[in-house]
């Protein structure tokens, strides 16, 4: 990763140039980001530490396309998404990033594999193929004997692991991580990012993944500190 | 779409309990829609299917009042007459007075080109007009009464002796008529008047109403003029009406059998709107983190729009549809055990407005929420 770069490059998937974030409370307005600048390599695995209220989450907010910045540019390989129509950033979503949310957001009632259809449903796939994509992340998280079951009748391991087969079962280039191990155990969460790992390493996932833990930081290729809207220190793994 | 269907299946029967509730009260309230719109229909189909150039001619002084026979001679050669028949209430019941039947000395030779809806089996309309003491009983009658043709039937009077002394009448069934409609009421039972006049101890040249076909409807104003100017200043004065207007007032009598149903079944779908809209707001509230990260994924807003309106539409077809059915078993029910009603049937035109009331109330009670997962914000839900 590296800071005030301007210009995207073939090596670089995300990029973000000037970017301003505010909110309006009452009548005060606060300043998230005053004028960040970063980019986001091909294939990095970038974790973003720091204390609650420093932009964090906002900031993965808007890599994935949920939320906008205020003024400033964001490019992800090679095209400007923020200024894109609501509908336009649904779709943009749905092709390109996977979200692998801390506490695992799966819909109760459906059953593993139907929960890591719901991206497919988004594309123009037969129901045969969805179900060779569905059957292949799920033997990848290593839970295709678990297809049938619900959410409630698996450990928060396993909903984590159906929430990453999820997140990769339509090949997105990049996985948007909000604390994915915040919700388990050390050994859980030590599975959960080795699968990360696995993911980024030998599938090429570019990854970014929000945490405040330092251990699930080593996983990363690298690993940035924000505080107050800033980057204040950055290092690699 | 597919999919989607599932989505909005697995999502309206996540809470079995909430669903049970909600369908039963939407089929309550469809189930009374339908019986009751199709009571209305019954008495509104007396008028409906009123024939447009048939008049009726009473007495002005009311409708149970007698006209001299004379009088029908006299309406005959009218410009714009077709042709005319005479009726009078005759009062009958079979063997109880509960028992009771529309019945009516008519004049046989003209009732069935004046009521042309009835039908009539060749064979035995032949055997009706030559028998004078032969019934023509409505198929709802006979079934009512268990009455076939063949059938030696005594019946009662309520107004009429006769001279041989007695109110029994003995009568022959002859003829089952159909109704051209299914709605027409077939419950009606007819006799020769020239058998009834002649055994009656009082009465005798009177009859208690003449129906009158005229030979386009367009001339009906000028055929009611003529007719009562005819017989105006007389100790009859007339008083002739179009068939839709003189059973419409027959109905009212009752009393307004119309705006009674609609304030039922208003009261019962503003019931349902506020229990159904109220239940389907509160699945949808349950559902924020669920709906924002469904947008998350990258479904869009309009979609998600739709299934949710989808879900409150399904539901109300669920309800509603059942309802209609257990309505249709219902008023079968009813106008089997209670003959002396019209009859009540569930017709095309009671399925329709049944359908575009599930539609409407779908609509109605989904839209708010539907609206509520359209706008709603992805991070405001997520960060709840």
């Amino acid at each position: 990763m590296t800071e005030g770069t301007a210009n995207t490059t073939d090596e670089n998937l995300f990029q973000l140039t000037n970017v301003n974030k505010r909110f309006t409370k009452g009548r005060e307005s606060i300043t998230i980001f005053d004028n960040l600048n970063m980019s986001i390599k091909k294939g990095e695995f970038l974790a973003i530490m720091g204390p609650s209220g420093s932009g964090k989450t906002t900031l993965l907010n808007m890599l994935g396309g949920v939320d906008q910045p205020t003024n400033g540019e964001v490019w992800f390989d090679g095209a400007r998404i923020d200024k894109l129509s609501e509908n336009g950033l649904a779709k943009w979503r749905a092709a390109n990033i996977g979200f692998i949310f801390q506490f695992y957001n799966l819909m109760p009632m459906l059953s593993a594999a139907r929960n890591v259809e719901l991206p497919l449903l988004l594309t123009n796939l037969s129901k045969k193929r969805r179900k060779q994509s569905i059957d292949a992340a799920l033997e990848l998280v290593g839970l295709k004997d678990r297809a049938g079951h619900k959410p409630k009748e698996m450990s928060g391991g396993q909903q984590q692991r159906v929430a990453v087969a999820r997140a990769i079962v339509s090949d997105p280039k990049m996985l948007l991580c909000d604390e994915p191990t915040g919700d388990l155990d050390r050994a859980t969460a030590d599975e959960i990012l080795t699968m990360l790992q696995e993911l980024n390493r030998e599938y090429g996932k570019t990854i970014v993944m929000v945490t405040h833990d330092p251990e699930a930081a080593k996983y990363a290729t690298k690993t940035v500190h924000l505080d107050k809207g800033e980057f204040v220190e950055k290092g690699s793994v | 779409m597919m999919g989607d269907l599932y989505l909005i299946f697995k999502n309206i029967t996540r809470k079995k309990l909430r669903l049970t509730l909600t369908l039963f009260a939407t089929f309550i309230a469809f189930m009374i829609y339908g019986v009751m719109t199709s009571f209305q229909s019954a008495l509104d189909a007396g008028v409906e299917l009123s024939a447009d150039d048939r008049l009726v001619v009473v007495n002005k002084i009311n409708f149970t009042q007698p006209l001299p026979i004379a009088y029908v001679n006299r309406i005959k050669p009218i410009e714009g007459v077709a042709g005319t028949s005479h009726l009078s209430w005759f009062g009958g019941y079979y063997q109880e007075p509960q028992n009771f039947m529309p019945m009516f000395a008519v004049e046989q030779d003209t009732l069935l080109e004046v009521y042309n809806e009835i039908v009539i089996p060749e064979e035995q309309k032949q055997a009706w007009l030559q028998n004078r003491q032969g019934l023509l009983v409505g198929e709802k009658a006979a079934q009512n009464f268990g009455w076939k043709v063949g059938d030696r039937v005594p019946i009662s009077s309520n107004i009429y002796s006769r001279k041989s002394g007695g109110q029994t009448w003995d009568f022959d069934i002859e003829a089952i008529y159909k109704g051209s409609d299914p709605k027409f009421d077939t419950s009606g039972v007819y006799f020769h008047f020239k058998y009834f006049d002649e055994a009656r101890t009082f009465g005798q040249n009177t009859i208690g109403f003449v129906a009158v076909r005229t030979t386009d409807s367009k001339l009906n104003e000028q055929v009611i003029a003529a007719i009562d100017d005819q017989f105006a200043n007389s100790p009859f004065e007339t008083e002739t009406v179009p068939e839709k207007a003189f059973n419409k007032a027959f109905i009212e009598q009752i009393g307004n059998i119309g705006l009674i149903i609609t304030f039922v079944v208003l009261a019962a779908f503003f019931i349902i709107l506020v229990i159904v809209g109220n239940s389907m707001a509160l699945a949808i509230r349950e559902r924020t983190n669920e709906i924002a990260v469904m947008k998350t994924l990258g479904f869009k807003s309009g979609r998600i729009f739709i299934m949710v309106l989808g879900e409150s539409l399904l539901i109300s077809f669920m309800g509603g549809g059942l309802g209609l059915l257990i309505a249709s078993g219902l008023t079968a029910g009813i106008s089997e055990s209670i003959p002396q009603l019209p009859p009540l049937i569930i017709d095309q035109p009671i399925v329709l407005e049944s359908i575009g009331f599930m539609l409407l109330l779908g609509l109605v009670t989904g839209i708010i929420p539907a609206i509520s997962a359209l706008r709603l914000n992805i991070v405001t839900a997520l960060s709840r």
